[in-house]
């Protein structure tokens, strides 16, 4: 089964709906899917809800696609590094669900491996708990989270051979295989496709079960917030 | 004197022990890894890293090595990476022996609010809600008042709630104190602070 496409509008093709439900990997703009986030722009699909730990920044990322308002609702642990975002959230026009961020990477992750809904103490005693179904444990309260099914996951690698099975590079692989695993049909861009062998089978963090559709492009990779040490500090 | 930011960071530094595993949070939190001086401790990164390592030389910036503050970083012989899911994973499964953290406010019960004053700019909870529900021990790092004189130390928290019940001690510029069933107790005073000073700026019960 051929899963290589020659570009992000192509690979998308005869997937976008209006009003579904989208995984987006990445950590700030670290790890995003830059290329398929541009093609979703393209394809001018709107009232999109979005799971992503973060929102973009104005201009890059998911702010892309909060600046063509094509995103009804987001599902976050830590936005508002965007002024549209926070534009567009106070007036009302964007929806914005706050999850924990390891309830939002389990969520992910448990809709991946099937599992509908699970119990965590992240929140207990929080807004976060407020209206969800309680439960104790050996003595301990645990509030229950459901697992996200996704229609698509767009995710971000650094290899990956032809048959989808992926390596990450360093702290790029965040939400990645989580947001992966919960899509009923998952797009991956990567910078480097290769042929199958190339990749050791040990070392690979996501096996192409997960991965339906792939395609190479240059990444921007821009950095959000650089720090650096002088010479003389070390 | 009080102790300033960087005395509280090295105080808080005191509290890690060779070997562990610990999470750092933003602001002052960060400069306590400027103390740990020969001890063996991991930081972990909640985007995905443990054995996180000093901001990197310029020119030297890696676009796919940051932190949990988005921040550039580097990392060391010993780092390892990982996922989303499983970095919570090992915070929610009790892994991380502590995480020393900034905040808002602190009740006398141990509750923590420090992600939100309603009627700002919201902009998340982040990591912070699985951290102090997951790790083994939560240490806050703040100034014992705002900037109005104040109380953080409360007997009830007045924000919303980062976690009900999970601050186990709390290091501010007047002293150390520790939750315990009754109320705050004081462990230890910042040089010159006398325990009516300290009991003086706190609404908390003191026990």
């Amino acid at each position: 089964m051929k899963k290589v496409y020659g570009s992000a509008s192509e690979a998308l093709d005869g997937l976008l709906h209006d009003g579904m439900l989208i995984a987006a990997g990445g950590f700030g703009l670290c790890g995003i899917p830059e290329l398929l986030i541009d093609a979703i722009v393209e394809s001018g699909v709107k009232d999109l809800t979005v799971a992503s730990n973060n929102a973009g920044v104005d201009g890059f990322g998911l702010g892309k696609l909060l600046d063509t308002r094509q995103i009804k609702k987001m599902m976050s642990s830590y936005v508002g590094e965007n002024a549209e975002f926070m534009r567009q959230y106070l007036s009302g026009e964007l929806e914005l669900e706050f999850n924990p961020q390891g309830t939002l990477a389990e969520r992910m992750r448990s809709g991946g491996c099937g599992i509908p809904g699970f119990y965590t103490k992240t929140g207990v005693g929080t807004v976060i708990a407020e209206g969800k179904e309680h439960k104790e444990f050996d003595g301990e309260t645990y509030i229950l989270e459901r697992g996200i099914f996704a229609d698509v996951s767009i995710v971000k690698a650094w290899k990956a051979d032809t048959t989808g099975n992926a390596i990450f590079r360093k702290t790029a692989r965040n939400f990645n295989p989580p947001a992966a695993m919960c899509g009923k049909v998952c797009i991956m861009e990567v910078e480097e496709i290769v042929e199958p062998g190339e990749l050791d089978g040990d070392h690979i963090h996501l096996p192409g079960i997960y991965v339906h559709r792939l395609i190479q492009g240059e990444h921007e990779k821009r950095i959000e917030q650089r720090t650096v040490r002088t010479r003389e500090e070390a | 004197m009080p102790w300033d930011r960087n005395q509280m960071a090295e105080r808080a530094a005191q509290e890690l022990e060779d070997g562990m595993y610990v999470n750092l949070g933003i602001g002052i939190p960060t400069l306590v890894a400027n103390y740990v001086g020969d001890k063996d401790i991991t930081l972990q990164s909640e985007n995905g890293m443990l054995g996180m390592g000093p901001f990197p030389f310029e020119g030297e910036e890696d676009p796919d090595l940051i932190n949990a503050g988005k921040q550039t970083i580097t990392e060391l012989r010993r780092t390892s990476y990982f996922d989303s899911a499983q970095s919570f994973g090992m915070i929610r499964g009790g892994k991380i022996a502590a995480a020393i953290l900034g905040a808002m406010e602190v009740s006398e019960k141990g509750d923590l609010a420090n992600w939100m004053i309603p009627g700002k700019l919201v902009k998340g909870m982040g990591g912070a809600m699985d951290l102090v529900a997951g790790v083994g021990r939560v240490i806050v790092i703040m100034d014992h008042t705002n900037k109005h004189g104040d109380s953080k130390l409360l007997k009830e928290c007045t924000l919303p709630l980062t976690g009900k019940g999970v601050v186990d001690r709390i290091i501010t510029n007047l002293g150390v104190l520790d939750v315990t069933d009754g109320g705050l107790k004081v462990v230890e005073l910042a040089p010159g602070v006398s325990q009516e000073d300290l009991v003086a700026a706190t609404e908390a019960m003191i026990v």
